[in-house]
Formats: C-alpha cells, structure tokens, sequence
C-alpha cells in the first residue's frame, strides 16, 4: 500500500501493535509515550515519542520497534523524541491502567495534579493479585526506573507498584 | 567571557554533577547491603546519568564545535571536568555513600525547582523531568539519613562521623562566580544563595529528625566547578572512560 494512503489516525491505530519492551501487555500509545503524528509534506509520517524516565534504556528499543513495525507496514517513517512536556503516569490510558493490572503491576493510584506523592503522604496501593489494602511499600525503587516494589501483607506475594510522576 | 561561553559552562557543571555521581553509585551494583538498596542506588545512578545525557548534549549544541554527549563524557581530560567535588568522593561505607546522596540531593533538588523556569526553554524542559526523578532521590535519601541517624548506637556515629567528614564539600555547590552571575542576569540560571536557603531549611530539619548534629561551617574545600580536582576523580575516570582510551572511536 502507498504510504499517501494512510491518515495519522490510522498511524496511531497501527502503533497499538507496539508494545513497551518491559510490560509487553501494554502499547506505546497507552503509555503514553507517543505524543505526536505529523503527516511529513514530501512524505511519509513523524512519531514524536518521549522518555518515561530520562535514563529510561528502553527508549532506543521502543524507536527501533516503532521503526521497524511501520516500515515493516510498508511505511515511510521517521522518529524524533522530545524532552517537553515532561511525561507524567497520567498519560497512561484507563485501557493501558487496566492492562497492567491484570499483568501484575498496579498502576499509579494518584494524578499528579494530587501532590501528596511528593509531600510523602502515601495512599493505599492496593494489592493487584488479592486485592487487599493492607500492602507495604518494601523499596521506593523496584526492577524498572518507573516501578516501585510492594508486598502484600495478606497473600504476601510481593509485586511491582508504577509510581506515580 | 560571553553568555554563550558562560551557558556551555553551566550545561557541563549540571552535566558532570549527574555523570560522576552516576558513576559512583554504578560502582555498588552487585555490592549494596542488601537486595533493594543495590537496586534503588543503580535505579538513582541510571536517573543521574540520563539527565546527564540531555545536559551534556545540549552543551555540546551551545558550544557548536560538533561535540556530542559522548565525546564530552569520555573524550575530556580529568581539568576539564566541571562538577563539584562532594559528587566525585568515593562510596565508602553505606554511611558516606548515603550521606554524599542526602547532601547533594537536597542542593539539586531546590536547584532543579528553579531551573523549570528557566528562561532558556531547553533548561526547562531538562528540568521539568529531571525535577521528578530528583523528588524521588531527595525522598530516599533522607529517609536513610533518619534511619541511620536515630538508629543503633553504631549507625547513628557512623552516620555522624560520614557527615563531619562530607561537611567540608558542602560549601562549593553555593559559590557564585562569573559563570552562575551571567546565567542569573540572563534569567537561565538560579541564584545560589536561594538554593542555599532551602538547602538550610531542608538539612536542618532533616538532620535533627535523624538525630545528628549539624557540623560548624569551617574551612570549605573548592575548586570542582572550575576544574580543580582530587585526585580521586582520575581514578574514577580511568575506569570510566578506558574504552573510549583504549580503544579511541570504538563502537558497537
């Protein structure tokens, strides 16, 4: 198919096929992490994407997956990242949250814009694999930049918490 | 020194602060007391390290002589290093290494919530993200500082003692010259001696929560941020950089 045939909805739509290296359950775009379509005027399309983390190693391994999915579509396509705005976890989609969960991974409980995460007054992070409140945080920094890890004090199975930026 | 020159020196001093001590705290993976201590230092490190990235090569756009990133990290010689020398002291024990972390922190920390207002529109966007992670660092850190300062009799001298010993460092990261007075007349930089208020404010009460005592500002050593090292930083970039020495324009 010629690259001329495609929208950028219909870019967006194919980027649901990439997933994040790390949480293969969840895509590209409901992370969060592509933050921009843009139709090129000669031709062939721009993903903007930018980093969860600033020293986020996936990052290279997500631009080459979004490169190699699209061309693969017979695509012409190019990535550029930016640092502005900065990423935050409320950009996750109710779709990509829901997702995590039933992988294990609890997703943020707070937005951002609820600035008690930084002020150190800590909601209940409820237990994805038993549901229970009663969870301890074990470390604030867990197997990936952006995860933290808990246990839960009734299954006592330990799991990964996405923490809230 | 023009505002251009004074801009690529600040860029490098935010750069090479991330870079080393994201180096140093690289150098406990494997070796942190326990599991998710070795985890969060090397979780700390990756932060400090691609912060670095974005300060670095942006630097190397300031200056516009071609250099990237990686050539400022691996390709300058030990003078040409512009972080402060608290960053650039070894790990120690646990103690120090926690203490170099919470002393620094807390600086970056009021230093970076600054910078997001920036009138320099890429120093903004640096430090919009690196402002987040620093959150987290300056949280973890603190916490330890508590722990170990109101712990055992054993922690609470250790700590103590890594705090007397670190309190000479402190005074660099405050001091204003020719470089920060341009960026603060500009309206890029911050001026230090607000970051020092803070600083105060949020060591102070941090440190009489863990039970420590404050040291008495004597005799403060300086010289990093204009390329004055120990002797120490060699050390650590002879094993940073070996690859790159060894094996000049190597890439895989």
């Amino acid at each position: 198919m010629e690259t001329s045939t495609f929208t950028t909805e219909a870019i967006w739509h194919l980027l649901e096929q990439v997933k994040d290296p790390e949480i293969p359950v969840i895509s590209v775009v409901d992370l969060g992490i592509v933050r921009d379509v843009q139709s090129l005027s000669e031709e062939g399309f721009k993903v903007v994407i930018t980093p969860t983390y600033s020293g986020c190693p996936a990052m290279n391994i997500i631009e080459k997956d979004i490169l190699t999915y699209l061309r693969g579509q017979g695509l012409q396509v190019e990535v550029e990242t930016v640092l502005f705005p900065a990423w935050t976890t409320d950009w996750i989609s109710e779709k990509g949250r829901k997702n995590m969960e039933a992988y294990g991974i609890q997703p943020p409980v707070e937005r951002t814009v609820d600035k008690s995460f930084l002020t150190g007054g800590r909601k209940t992070v409820p237990c994805p694999n038993c549901g229970s409140k009663e969870t301890q945080m074990v470390s604030q920094f867990g197997s990936t930049a952006c995860k933290s890890l808990y246990q839960c004090q009734d299954c006592r199975e330990p799991f990964d918490y996405f923490k809230c930026i | 020194m023009t505002q251009q020159e004074a801009l690529f020196e600040y860029c490098l001093r935010l750069g090479d602060n991330g870079l080393i001590l994201g180096h140093r705290l690289s150098e406990w993976c494997g070796h942190g007391p326990i599991l998710e201590e070795d985890i969060a230092l090397t979780n700390i490190a990756l932060d400090l390290i691609g912060q670095c990235r974005m300060a670095l090569s942006y630097a190397g756009t300031v200056e516009g002589k071609n250099r990237s990133e990686d050539d400022l990290a691996y390709l300058r010689d030990v003078y040409e290093f512009r972080n402060v020398l608290l960053v650039e002291q070894p790990n120690g024990h646990y103690g120090d290494t926690i203490t170099r972390q919470f002393l620094f922190d807390a600086f970056n920390f009021a230093l970076h919530q600054r910078l997001q207002f920036s009138s320099d529109e890429h120093i903004v966007a640096y430090a919009r993200k690196a402002i987040k992670e620093i959150t987290y660092h300056a949280r973890h850190s603190s916490e330890w500082m508590i722990r170990l300062g109101d712990g055992t009799e054993e922690s609470h001298n250790k700590v103590q003692e890594s705090l007397n010993d670190l309190w000479m460092y402190t005074g660099e990261m405050f001091e204003s010259d020719e470089v920060d007075q341009l960026m603060v007349d500009a309206g890029v930089g911050v001026d230090l001696k607000i970051v020092k208020q803070q600083w105060d404010d949020s060591v102070g009460t941090v440190l009489a929560e863990a039970t420590l005592t404050q040291p008495e500002d004597g005799w403060m050593q300086s010289g990093g941020k204009k390329g004055t090292h120990s002797e120490k930083l060699g050390f650590l970039l002879a094993e940073m950089q070996f690859m790159q020495r060894a094996y000049p324009g190597a890439t895989w």
